[in-house]
C-alpha cells in the first residue's frame, strides 16, 4: 500500500470538541483469519487518533433501527487509511455484517477517536510489553505499527496468545516487524494446539512465561494487556504478584467474567 | 430518507421493551468487566468508608460498622458507556442517603475514590434522594473483585463508569474536578438516556 498521505495531526485527541458521526469508504478488506478481517476505510477529514484508541461504528437498517459497537483502531496515527479488525462473533449483532457482508466501496457511519488512557505514545522513550489474547492484539498493534513508522528504537515486547496457528492475527507482519532488528521480540503462544514444528509456547500464559517474556521490574516497562476478561486478569494478576508497579500496567478487556479465553 | 448500512437487518430483540434500552445500548445477559488496570486485592479488615472533604467533621466507618448500618435491596438496570446494558440487577448496601445523614455541606459536586486510584465525580444531587448506594451484595452474594467486589459505589442512573469499583469514599467539593474517566475523554456527567458518552456530547 503507498504511503502517500499522513491522516491528520495527532494532538486532536485532546481536544473537547464534539465527536461526530462521520463516513469512511470501505477501501480494502484483508482477511486475518478464518474469523478476522481487517478494513480498511477511507475516512475524509479524519482527525487523528493515538495508538491504542477506538472507535464506534453505527449500523442503520431500512427502517431506522440502529445498532452501535467499539471497535479498536488497528492502524497507526501515521498510516494512510483508518484499519479495524474485527473478530466475527457467531451470535453478534454487528461483527458478521462488518465481516461478511460489507463490501469495498459500501460506507460505514464511525466517529471516534475515543479514549485517552489505553494509549502508546511514539516518545514514551520506556521498555514497552505488549500482551495480548485473541483479537486484543489490535490496539497494540496499532502501537507497533506506529513504533515502526517513528522509527523507534524503544526495546518492545509482544507476547501474543492465540487458539491455534490459524488464529494468529497479522502473523506475517508480526514476523516481518520482529525481524526488523529494530529492537521488537515478538513471542507467540497457543493454547489449544501443538503444531509440529512450532517454536513458540504451547500453554496458556504463566508465571514462568511471563519470567523469561518481560522486562525486569527495575527498568519500569510500560505494560500493555488487551484481550478477553479472563485472559486480561490472569496476566495481569501474574505481573502484580511478581512485584510490577500496578500503576505501569493498562488494561483493555471485553466480553464477561468465566468466558472461555 | 436518512443513510442506510447497505445490507443491514440487525437482531431485534422484541422481548425486551426498548423503553428500558438507552440509545445505542445492547442488552447482555452476561456481566461483562470494564477496568483500567490490575484488579487490586481490598482486605476488608483493614477497610474503611469515609466522607471528607467540605465537612466540618469527616465520617468514617470501618467494615464492621459500615455492614451493621441498614442496608436496601435495590433492582435496576445498568448502561456501561461501551453499549451493554444489563436489566434487572439486584445489588444489596447502603443508601448515600444514610451516610450522608447529619451532614451539612456547602459542596454541590464530589469526587468518589477507589482502591488503585481511580476516581469518578459526581454532582452531590445525583448520589443523593435515593438514588446511590456503597454496594457490597450482586444477586445475594459478595461482589467478586473484578465486578469491584467487596464494596463499589451504585449509581445505575449514569453510565456504570460513574458506579466506582473498589471504593472508599466521597470527598465533597464545592468545585467539579474530572475524574479519571472524565478526564479521558468520556462525559462529565454520563446519562445514557441522553447518550452522554464523550467529551462534547
Amino acid at each position: 500500500m503507498a504511503r502517500a498521505a499522513v491522516l491528520g495531526r495527532l494532538e486532536i485527541p485532546t481536544s473537547r470538541g464534539p465527536l461526530r458521526w462521520q463516513f469512511g469508504t470501505l477501501a480494502e478488506v484483508v482477511r486475518e483469519t478464518p474469523r478476522v478481517s481487517s478494513l480498511y476505510l477511507d475516512v475524509p477529514d479524519w482527525q487523528g487518533h493515538l495508538a491504542g484508541q477506538h472507535v464506534d461504528v453505527r449500523l442503520t437498517a431500512d427502517d431506522g433501527y440502529q445498532a452501535e459497537r467499539s471497535y479498536s483502531i488497528a492502524s497507526a496515527p501515521d498510516d494512510p487509511r483508518l484499519a479495524l479488525t474485527v473478530e466475527r462473533l457467531d451470535d453478534g449483532e454487528v461483527s458478521p455484517y462488518l465481516v461478511g457482508e460489507l463490501r469495498v466501496g459500501d460506507r460505514l457511519e464511525l466517529r471516534g477517536p475515543i479514549g485517552g488512557f489505553f494509549v502508546w505514545r511514539g516518545e514514551d522513550d520506556r521498555p514497552l510489553l505488549l500482551i495480548a489474547g485473541g483479537s486484543g492484539v489490535v490496539p497494540l498493534m496499532a502501537m507497533l505499527r506506529h513504533r515502526a513508522n517513528v522509527e523507534s528504537t524503544v526495546p518492545a515486547r509482544l507476547l501474543f496468545s492465540s487458539r491455534t496457528q490459524a488464529d494468529v492475527i497479522y502473523r506475517d507482519e508480526l514476523s516481518r516487524l520482529g525481524a526488523a532488528g529494530d529492537g521488537l521480540t515478538v513471542f507467540h503462544a497457543l493454547t489449544r494446539e501443538k503444531p509440529a514444528g512450532w517454536s513458540g509456547y504451547t500453554r496458556r500464559i504463566d508465571e514462568a512465561m511471563l519470567k523469561e517474556v518481560a522486562w525486569p521490574i527495575q527498568e519500569s516497562p510500560a505494560v500493555f494487556i488487551c484481550g478477553p476478561t479472563p485472559f486480561v486478569e490472569a496476566a495481569s494478576q501474574l505481573l502484580v504478584a511478581m512485584g510490577y508497579e500496578p500503576r505501569s500496567i493498562k488494561t483493555e478487556r471485553f466480553g464477561a467474567t468465566g468466558g472461555t479465553a | 430518507m436518512g443513510f442506510v448500512s447497505r445490507g443491514f437487518r440487525g437482531k431485534r430483540r422484541d422481548n425486551v421493551s426498548s423503553s428500558r434500552v438507552p440509545p445505542g445500548q445492547y442488552v447482555v445477559t452476561d456481566f461483562p468487566v470494564l477496568s483500567a488496570g490490575p484488579t487490586p486485592h481490598v482486605n476488608l479488615d483493614q477497610w474503611t468508608f469515609s466522607i471528607e472533604g467540605e465537612i466540618d467533621e469527616p465520617k468514617k466507618w470501618t467494615w464492621k460498622e459500615f455492614s451493621a448500618l441498614p442496608a436496601d435491596t435495590v433492582t435496576k438496570d445498568i448502561h456501561c458507556v461501551t453499549k451493554w446494558t444489563k436489566l434487572d440487577t439486584t445489588w444489596k448496601g447502603v443508601s448515600v442517603d444514610t451516610l450522608m445523614e447529619g451532614v451539612d455541606t456547602a459542596a454541590d459536586f464530589t469526587t468518589v475514590y477507589s482502591d488503585g486510584g481511580y476516581t469518578t465525580n459526581l454532582a452531590l444531587d445525583d448520589i443523593t434522594a435515593n438514588k446511590a448506594w456503597v454496594v457490597y451484595e450482586f444477586d445475594g452474594q459478595p461482589i467478586e473483585p473484578q465486578h469491584g467486589g467487596p464494596v463499589r459505589f451504585f449509581v445505575p442512573h449514569l453510565y456504570f463508569w460513574k458506579s466506582a469499583k473498589w471504593v472508599r469514599g466521597i470527598r465533597l467539593q464545592k468545585e467539579e474536578h474530572p475524574g479519571f474517566w472524565e478526564s479521558n475523554g468520556y462525559h462529565i456527567r454520563g446519562d445514557p438516556w441522553r447518550e452522554q458518552r464523550y467529551w462534547g456530547d
